[in-house]
């Protein structure tokens, strides 16, 4: 084994320097399910759903550093079973109504839930109160899609650089808002053109007016599964945008 | 005083930076007992960050509401050792002298009453807050009496002095409580030795972190020492917010300046200039005494510029207050906290002491930890050693409280054993012991000649004991609802699984709980171990795992059957049909019970 080189499920992955176990993965067209890691964004591991396992102790491969012969295992029954709960738990947190949403069959979350097998709801689902914000012209947010991955608030403040988003509560309360003073996205400078307002994984954030444009059966995830699909994804640059200054993140 | 001229009395005293965002915030919520609407926004355009992140950090802190909450806030302490002593009885008296309902404000606006994580007084209690401030040893009478000052709209500042008086219980001392005041000795030890002379020191006495984890404190020392940068921070854990522990209170009462001497100490050894003391929310009444103290030190010069005379021995402490969030006990939400935002973990590496504060090296230490030091750097390593094992140096001190008859401080060397505290506190017929909180370990009669010390039963010092008398399912009921409170809900397994474990324990709790509860169980506790962020969701379901290892029955007797039973009520539900109706004869119900 080379000496820049790690073993996922029996096989080399090579890696560069700064890279985590994902990226490297990934990089080298081998898939790990994930679902809050996105390319262009630093990662920062909250969804949990590309934990594996390093040497026998268990680790999110998004943000755990790549290292010279870390004997890594991912696709096993053990990580697929927890892959499974985490989705399930998202899918029970919120209020998820596949058959009705315009973003099913390109959504992150579904694709995830078809690819890893989950069958069941395995938990008590909380139905929780989450009103919908439709007063923007051009965008809404349905926060009972909101699987609280932090996608848009990173893609707000490092490529927008507007932090039209941000994360409060804590616990099962934690919730996304929006920054302006009424807390209405309406009263934002979000554009439809930002970055922000498409990097949303699930149903949450949507362009208005768009619906159903292309048949159910024929979107994305419709035509072949996830893991077939996310290497093809968007470049996997090795340099993140830059950190905002006035955000927080797990750095 | 008006919210529009709030600010202008509290910005001045403090830095324009995002980093006073969590400071400005607490001072507003003191004077008006929450964030009014507008404000918000002026603290944002004040401080350069974006209003959603005011919003953000006031919703991750419990003491902080952006909803009025009345003149008076009264939070009664939710510990189990509270229960234990009636809290939830006074509460309800109190909700009924008061004509209100738990959690709500009262219709005029004056009071509300509600419940919070422990707030270090379990020796003491039953606890609660009064406007932030600390009361203790609550009783019929004492509600009564409060009860009586809030109707008559009496200012908590001139309520009776004696409902505020919290004692230390030092019910045995050691080498580090027998310690005298401290004016300078270490830090002259400090400067003799040189900083790698405090390091070799601390290396040689084997001490290890005081606030659980046991991380060897020469080794922290030296790795922010060496680490790259042009600054460097101290920073002193006193978030004491294990629910049981309240050591970190006594030594802030009475040997604070042991204390400040070890984090100037430290300062100094690592060429650190500012130290930070987190101190929690809950001990908001110690702020003034220990900002005399610091004005004491300055003045005395043991702090500030030039420190006994030596010039570029500068070193100063800022105290910073938290705001109700458990989660801030780990180290690095701490530092997110310090740094003014919402306490999430960080992921590491790296580390504090290469990228801590500001992401400059940091020193992370508890109070417990910088006094130990401090004593170390006076007295030398060896003498260290004399006390403890040989993994485990030195003495510990245990908050102990629950079912004996001497609760309070008790300092030991490391290894005592269990059952000897046990004897020493006066507990009887006792079924179990709590060694370090909800997030330590429940132990049984058959462990208690296991020892307290890194070898064996690691803690950071709660000690909670429970007689036979007690129901270990209501034990591990309360922490699981501390741990899904205190979640700061960052990563998918701890925020949704701790809120799942919650209402699993409370279905059992109702009288619904089966086979398939107990699965539940043990499935989630698996999926916390696995893939929580960081410490509080690998311990959370430590108090479900313990309970069922070591008092099983206490959870089977609860379940209904051991077939699956729902949550839902069915027969409850046709209670609007029925009223809608007219009917409420037998054939209008739902047989729910097999006969």
């Amino acid at each position: 084994m080379s000496e820049n080189t790690f073993n996922l499920d029996g096989s080399p992955v090579p890696f560069e320097p700064g890279q985590t176990v994902l990226q490297a993965a990934l990089a080298a067209d081998r898939y790990i399910p994930h679902l809050c890691y996105h390319p262009e964004f630093k990662p920062h591991g909250s969804c949990k759903v590309c934990t594996v396992k390093v040497g026998g102790r268990t680790a999110a491969s998004c943000t755990f550093p790549a290292q010279a012969g870390l004997i890594i295992e991912s696709n096993t029954e053990e990580m697929n079973a927890l892959r499974r709960t985490l989705v399930q738990m998202l899918f029970a947190e919120g209020n998820h109504f596949c058959p009705s949403c315009e973003k099913s069959g390109n959504c992150l979350l579904q694709a995830l839930g078809y690819d890893l097998g989950v069958t069941t709801a395995g938990f008590r689902h909380m139905f929780p109160d989450r009103p919908v914000d439709a007063s923007h012209p051009d965008l809404w947010i349905d926060f009972n899609r909101c699987i609280l991955c932090e996608l848009c608030v990173r893609a707000s403040c490092e490529v927008d650089g507007k932090c039209v988003f941000a994360l409060s509560g804590r616990g099962i309360t934690k919730n996304l808002v929006v920054n302006s003073p009424s807390g209405l996205l309406g009263d934002t400078d979000i554009s439809p053109d930002d970055k922000a307002a498409h990097v949303c994984p699930v149903g949450a954030i949507l362009p208005k007016r768009v619906g159903f444009a292309v048949p159910i059966g024929e979107r994305r995830f419709d035509l072949s599964p996830i893991s077939a699909q996310a290497l093809a994804d968007a470049p996997r640059s090795q340099t993140p945008a830059q950190p905002c200054s006035s955000c927080e993140g797990s750095e | 005083m008006q919210p529009s001229d709030t600010l202008d009395t509290i910005l001045p005293l403090r830095p324009r930076r995002p980093e006073s965002l969590l400071q400005v915030l607490r001072d507003i919520q003191e004077i008006h007992n929450h964030i009014p609407a507008g404000i918000d926004l002026a603290v944002a355009d004040a401080l350069d960050v974006p209003l959603a992140r005011v919003r953000g950090v006031i919703g991750f802190y419990s003491f902080l509401s952006s909803e009025p909450q009345g003149r008076y806030r009264l939070l009664f302490s939710d510990n189990i050792t509270d229960r234990m002593l009636g809290n939830q009885d006074l509460l309800q008296t109190l909700c009924g002298k008061l004509w209100l309902e738990p959690g709500k404000l009262s219709e005029d606006g004056l009071v509300s009453v509600d419940t919070t994580s422990c707030t270090g007084m379990c020796d003491q209690g039953p606890a609660m807050l009064a406007n932030g401030r600390a009361i203790t040893r609550l009783s019929h009478h004492r509600i009564n009496e409060i009860a009586e000052l809030v109707r008559s709209q009496t200012p908590v500042a001139d309520w009776p002095v004696e409902f505020f008086r919290v004692d230390d219980q030092i019910r045995q001392s050691g080498p580090l409580l027998d310690c005298g005041p401290m004016a300078g000795e270490a830090l002259e030890a400090a400067l003799d030795r040189s900083p790698d002379g405090v390091i070799e020191q601390l290396n040689l006495s084997g001490l290890r972190g005081r606030g659980g984890a046991g991380f060897p404190t020469g080794r922290k020392w030296a790795a922010c020492k060496e680490a790259s940068a042009d600054t460097r921070y101290v920073v002193c854990n006193a978030d004491e917010g294990e629910p049981g522990t309240f050591k970190d209170r006594v030594l802030l009462t009475r040997h604070a300046d042991l204390l400040f001497e070890g984090m100037t100490v430290c300062g100094l050894t690592v060429g650190a200039k500012l130290g930070f003391l987190y101190l929690r929310g809950e001990y908001r009444y110690l702020l003034e005494p220990l900002q005399q103290l610091l004005d004491k030190r300055r003045q005395a010069g043991l702090l500030g510029v030039n420190i006994r005379g030596q010039a570029g021995a500068d070193f100063d402490i800022v105290i910073h207050l938290g705001a109700g969030a458990y989660v801030c006990g780990e180290e690095s939400a701490l530092i997110e906290s310090l740094e003014g935002k919402r306490g999430i973990p960080r992921n590491r590496p790296p580390f504090p002491v290469t990228h801590g504060y500001l992401q400059k090296p940091t020193v992370v230490n508890n109070v417990e930890t910088f006094c130990a030091a401090a004593l170390v750097t006076l007295h030398g390593g060896d003498w260290f050693k004399g006390h403890g094992t040989a993994q485990s140096t030195g003495s510990k001190l245990l908050s102990v409280s629950g079912d004996c008859a001497r609760p309070g401080i008790y300092e030991y060397p490391f290894g005592i054993t269990v059952r000897q505290v046990l004897t020493d506190c006066g507990a009887a017929n006792t079924l179990a012991v709590q060694v370090g909180g909800p997030s330590g370990t429940c132990i049984g009669p058959h462990e208690f000649d296991r020892r307290l010390c890194f070898e064996d039963l690691a803690t950071a010092g709660a000690f909670m004991i429970f007689d036979d008398t007690r129901d270990m399912f209501e034990v591990a009921h309360n922490f699981t609802d501390f741990f899904a409170h205190e979640s700061c809900g960052f990563c998918t397994p701890c925020r949704v699984g701790t809120s799942m474990l919650k209402g699993i324990m409370a279905k059992v709790a109702a009288g619904h709980g089966t086979r398939h509860e107990l699965d539940e169980v043990e499935q989630l506790d698996k999926v916390l171990q696995q893939s929580a962020h960081c410490g509080l969701g690998h311990t959370a379901c430590n108090p479900t795992l313990d309970m069922l290892k070591r008092f099983r029955p206490a959870f089977e007797r609860r379940l209904k059957s051991l077939n699956f039973q729902p949550d839902f009520d069915l027969d409850g539900a046709l209670a609007r049909a029925r009223a809608m109706t007219g009917r409420d004869d037998a054939g209008a119900h739902l047989r729910t019970e097999e006969a």
